[in-house]
């Protein structure tokens, strides 16, 4: 087993004395390399989730370990360097008048020396394919392109975790596209786990691990194939099915003995040959 | 739409445009200074010579300059006829009605009018050939001194410059929140000045709104991305002072030097 | 109301250095009554279109009809209160405009404009803030206390308050979770049936277009790219690959299916229960042969 890099311990979570719990005694682990998806419908406190992790909130009961570090008034500045955040809106992140400049806004925060900054700039633009965008003005961008902007500047300062709240929820198909390519590129990167929190089922399943909020609880934490075996709980919670888990469970009422859930077209349609070739 | 907001910034790779912005800015503000020191043809051309020189060296097109022109037009014509008629010097050159027009006047409204041109087209050069954010750099640069004041510089300048770059968010903005509420029946166009007042209302509040929203969001972005003010702080962006800069300020001591040595000393 | 965009072409800020062809040429008809699935990436001129069917835009060539309307760069209609008043129009992020002290107050906003009498709009209130999913004790209430998924709902409650016949969608389920998606898309059908609207929907999604509409329009750099049945759009996938849009994943995984097994199902527009029922058959069919 690899490393914990991020662990939960009974962690309850509330905006003042007098206002209801958003999170309660939520425990999970997150491992070096992993990719974790978090899902659940609006205001399951996923995203407070997110805010916790990067001590832009604290726990009001439990204590949260970042690579063994507690999360606290003295250790958030160490710990914002090693978990990057991509947030929802990518207007309302992007700081810098250019491309390279907002790159280089959490470097300059750092105190990076500019030689080296330029150097990280060329790389992490390269990472997310925005390396002819270098000068260009917010406004020119695409949302989907700002928010690889985002990516590249979180990325800029080699933290071990990133994390999209919610990052493709605003863009349009296209943008949603180059993000998951921007992402499926960066985990070839050792040492670099990923959270995304999100509706896109096409996240969820191409997750190592899930997990599902609902009411401020963990629900379940289980790999994606085993998450979609429960459909109708699912879907009581206010969440999708993916096409083919549904369409595999129809094949299944009329007949066929579909043994495995299915996470894609392709796995579907093998154990349909393999059915098919077996009668 | 958005082209037209971000000031009238002419993207370019001129001499001019090369400039450090902190040499741009010095030099206008000695060139606003020395014009008022010039009082005869040849003064005056000197300045002129300069002035045209840098816009030609800019290689903005015309039509912009122009443009950027147009509302002192009337300022231009309305002293030059002022001038006409309160300036009762030199010889009458001609008379009209029972009013005399010396020819005092016309040499003052002409001098005047040449200087109101001379600031403006400088000026709008500075705007035309450097991005806001350069202005702010060369702005927090050239006022680092007042830190020692506890002037909060560094502050400023990102208020400035995140400002800068919401405009056009915010513009476009304003436009779709102007479509919705024409949609539900607010007439911003048309009908009595109380009805138009009230119509900004639906407006200004969910403008308000949303502004807020995005500057709570922004913070809590800059915060998770590090930011914990100026202190301990590096730049990416750096004014240098170059080879182009010291010719500049060459020639310009030199228009200076000539300036003053043309100049009547009455 | 009928719709007929006649060889419509928008230009923004014309003869300009930003000049902008955002509409170039378009053409096509929507049928009073039907529900129409407007396609197209970002940038490819749905907004534009969609603001001309209430006149918030004016066509720089070209004649735009909605019923009794006519748009065009002669005519603008003397009362375009009438028409917004007959179109309404649902936003993108439609909680952007809310901006009264009360819930009640904003949905009342828009009928008011129209001059519609206050009675009634309180018995429309009365239908329609459950109609679309709120309880009625947010009425007094201040919309910005709500959360995302309800102050959409006043949004959208504010807009039905007016009885539109055509009502126009503009990514409606934006940034909602999937219930709150579903329940909203839902919900529009259903009135769009009941009261029977022309409902003009822009989407990115082809799974909406091809669940919902009986018309689908791709829009592509500001021209019409395609146009016909859900099932006869949604079927070339080589046509809309070239504009990269997608076609839906049911239509994507029959086509493999077609592949694998060398078969040539068509696409009808059946449900998943009836494809898994057809494939059942293919499958199966290598027992009997």
């Amino acid at each position: 087993m690899s490393k914990k890099l991020i662990e939960f311990i009974n962690v309850s979570f509330r905006y003042s004395e007098d206002s209801p719990w958003v999170l309660r005694n939520v425990s999970f682990d997150i491992y070096e390399d992993e990719w974790v998806a978090i899902i659940g419908h609006n205001g399951s406190g996923k995203s407070t989730i997110a805010k916790l992790v990067n001590g832009l909130l604290f726990p009001g009961e439990g204590k949260i370990l970042i690579d063994g570090r507690e999360v606290n008034e003295d250790s958030i500045w160490e710990i914002r360097k090693k978990v990057g955040m991509v947030f929802q809106n990518p207007d309302n992140q992007f700081v810098g008048a250019t491309v390279q400049d907002d790159v280089a806004f959490g470097m300059e925060n750092r105190g990076v020396p500019r030689s080296e900054m330029i150097e990280r700039i060329k790389s992490t633009l390269n990472a997310v394919g925005m390396q002819d965008y270098r000068l260009t003005e917010p406004h020119r961008l695409s949302g989907g392109q700002k928010q690889r902007v985002a990516i590249a500047g979180v990325l800029a300062i080699s933290p071990r975790v990133l994390l999209l709240d919610e990052a493709t929820a605003m863009l349009d198909p296209k943008g949603r596209k180059e993000i998951m390519q921007t992402v499926s590129n960066l985990l070839g990167k050792k040492g670099l786990s990923l959270i995304t929190i999100t509706h896109d089922l096409e996240e969820v399943v191409q997750a190592d691990r899930v997990i599902v909020m609902n009411n401020g609880e963990v629900w379940d934490v289980s790999k994606p194939r085993d998450i979609f075996l429960k459909k109708d709980a699912l879907r009581k919670i206010g969440l999708d099915i993916p096409f083919v888990a549904i369409l595999a469970d129809e094949l299944r009422e009329s007949g066929l003995s579909i043994s495995r859930e299915p996470l894609n077209h392709e796995e579907l349609l093998e154990d349909l040959w393999t059915l098919y070739s077996k009668m | 739409m958005n082209s037209l907001i971000i000031g009238q910034y002419v993207p370019g790779d001129s001499y001019v445009h090369r400039l450090d912005p902190r040499t741009k800015i010095t030099i206008i503000f000695f060139f606003i200074f020395v014009v008022f020191f010039a009082n005869n043809v040849p003064s005056y051309s000197v300045l002129v010579i300069f002035a045209l020189a840098s816009v030609m060296l800019s290689r903005v097109p015309l039509r912009f300059i122009i443009k950027g022109l147009t509302p002192i037009w009337f300022l231009v014509i309305f002293t030059f006829i002022l001038h006409l008629f309160v300036t009762k010097e030199g010889e009458v050159f001609f008379d009209f009605w029972h009013f005399e027009f010396y020819t005092g006047g016309v040499v003052q409204g002409v001098a005047i009018s040449i200087r109101f041109f001379l600031l403006i087209l400088v000026t709008s050069l500075l705007t035309l050939t450097t991005t806001p954010i350069e202005i702010t750099d060369a702005i927090e640069d050239m006022l680092r001194p007042l830190n020692k004041v506890k002037f909060p510089v560094h502050e400023l300048a990102l208020m400035m410059s995140i400002s800068l770059r919401f405009i056009p968010t915010l513009m476009q903005e304003t436009e779709k929140i102007s479509k919705a509420q024409a949609s539900r029946g607010v007439d911003f166009k048309t009908g009595p000045v109380k009805d138009r007042i009230k119509a900004v209302v639906p407006l200004l509040v969910p403008l308000f709104v949303s502004a807020f929203k995005r500057a709570e969001e922004l913070a809590m972005a800059m915060e998770a991305r590090g930011y914990q003010g100026g202190e301990g702080r590096s730049k990416l962006r750096e004014l240098k002072i170059g080879k182009l800069d010291m010719i500049i300020y060459i020639i310009f001591l030199s228009v200076i030097a000539v300036l003053f040595y043309t100049r009547t000393y009455a | 109301m009928d719709i007929i965009f006649e060889n419509v072409t928008y230009i923004y800020q014309p003869n300009s250095p930003f000049q902008h062809i955002a509409l170039q040429d378009v053409t096509f008809q929507i049928k009073s009554g039907s529900y129409v699935a407007i396609v197209g990436h970002t940038g490819s001129g749905k907004s534009t279109l969609i603001s001309h069917l209430n006149g918030l835009t004016i066509p720089t060539e070209g004649t735009v009809s909605i019923g009794d309307y006519s748009l065009s760069k002669e005519q603008k209609p003397n009362d375009m209160k009438g028409l917004r008043s007959r179109v309404g129009v649902v936003f993108q992020y439609p909680e952007h405009q809310l901006f009264e002290e009360t819930v009640e107050k904003d949905i009342a906003f828009g009928p008011d404009n129209f001059g519609i009498p206050k009675e009634e709009i309180k018995r429309r209130m009365e239908e329609i803030v459950p109609a679309v999913g709120l309880p009625t004790d947010v009425l007094q209430r201040s919309p910005f206390d709500l959360s995302g998924g309800q102050m959409r709902r006043v949004a959208i409650a504010g807009v039905l308050a007016v009885k539109p016949e055509v009502l126009v969608l503009d990514e409606p389920t934006a940034g909602l979770d999937p219930r709150g998606q579903r329940e909203i898309m839902d919900m529009f059908y259903q009135l769009h049936k009941e009261q029977s609207l022309t409902t003009v929907l822009v989407t990115h999604s082809m799974e909406d277009a091809l669940k919902y509409a009986d018309h689908v329009i791709i829009l592509n750099n500001g021209k019409k790219y395609m146009e016909g049945k859900p099932e006869e759009v949604f079927t070339q996938k080589d046509a809309l690959h070239k504009v990269q849009l997608d076609v839906p994943e049911i239509v994507q995984f029959l086509m493999k299916f077609n592949h694998k097994f060398s078969t040539s199902l068509p696409f009808k527009k059946q449900t998943i229960k009836e494809l898994a029922e057809t494939i059942q058959h293919v499958v199966r069919g290598a027992e009997s042969s």
